[in-house]
């Protein structure tokens, strides 16, 4: 008992990992239930952010260099030209096909 | 517990809380608004891990950018909510057991390795010229290519988005 008051009073590098784990399963399940290709983007979103948690988090906890925050930029960099691409094709698809439930998109032209 | 804790716990609560919001809401406004809250909720875990220039670069890039592009998505794409409130999850149960299953392996993984931690905490005035420096050295190739892929994807988007229709 007298340990897990000491864990809980001592965030660290356990912590954050659990909790970018806990992130990423919230993330995983939005993309896998969601119909709406935006809510799937934001899972996606959600699954990046994780990932960017833990590239800090062993950063500043494990290694201490610099080398995860430089990563993380790279990822934040990466999901913004995710972002703008995945949205322009959103946008496309609801003109062709006035929709943007993923399970009714199984055509590449109409 | 000292103010690090409590704010530590204060964040994870609201970080934890809003995703669970942005997962489970059947109305796509309210989750993208609670994505919001997620999203500073990270950039103060990044300040909490003495990562500055990375959280303000989530601030700026995250919430002052992608979030409000998704925003845009939302609202040009959204004519028929009614539908999409009935309709919001599909495939529930099979994604419990998958997402549950990650999420039990990662979790044992994590409890159960023994992390090399650092001793003491190096203390740095200020993040940003460090990693401005490493950029132009160290990881001057992706920082490069990073640079093309960004002018590609928003000139491509800008394309796609754009195009005319011919009826």
């Amino acid at each position: 008992m007298n340990d897990i008051l000491v864990w809980f009073q001592n965030p660290g590098l356990t912590h954050v990992l659990l909790i970018s784990a806990a992130l990423f399963m919230l993330g995983t399940y939005a993309i896998l239930t969601r119909r709406n290709a935006i809510m799937v983007l934001m899972g996606i979103e959600l699954v990046l952010n994780a990932a960017g948690l833990n590239f800090v988090a062993f950063g500043r906890y494990a290694v201490g260099t610099f080398d995860g925050q430089v990563i993380t930029l790279f990822i934040i960099v990466l999901a913004a030209a995710e972002a703008a691409i995945a949205l322009a094709i959103v946008l496309n698809i609801y003109q062709n096909f006035h929709t943007v439930n993923v399970d009714e998109i199984n055509r590449l032209k109409d | 517990m000292d103010l690090y804790t409590i704010s530590f716990y204060m964040f994870a609560v609201l970080l934890l809380g809003s995703a669970i919001v942005v997962v489970f809401s059947r109305n796509i406004v309210r989750a993208a608004f609670a994505l919001m809250i997620t999203l500073l909720s990270i950039a103060a875990f990044y300040v909490l891990m003495m990562a500055d220039f990375v959280g303000i670069v989530q601030l700026l890039l995250y919430v002052g950018g992608i979030l409000v592009l998704i925003l845009f998505g939302v609202m040009l794409t959204n004519r028929q909510i009614s539908v999409d409130i009935r309709e919001g999850a599909i495939q529930t149960i099979p994604a419990v057991i998958v997402t549950s299953t990650i999420g039990g392996i990662l979790a044992g993984a994590i409890w159960s390795t023994a992390w090399p931690m650092r001793e003491a905490a190096r203390s740095v005035a200020a993040t940003a010229p460090v990693i401005g420096e490493m950029f132009l050295t160290t990881y001057l190739l992706p920082f490069e290519v990073a640079s093309v892929l960004l002018l590609v994807a928003l000139v491509g988007a800008a394309l796609i988005a754009r195009r005319e229709r011919k009826s």
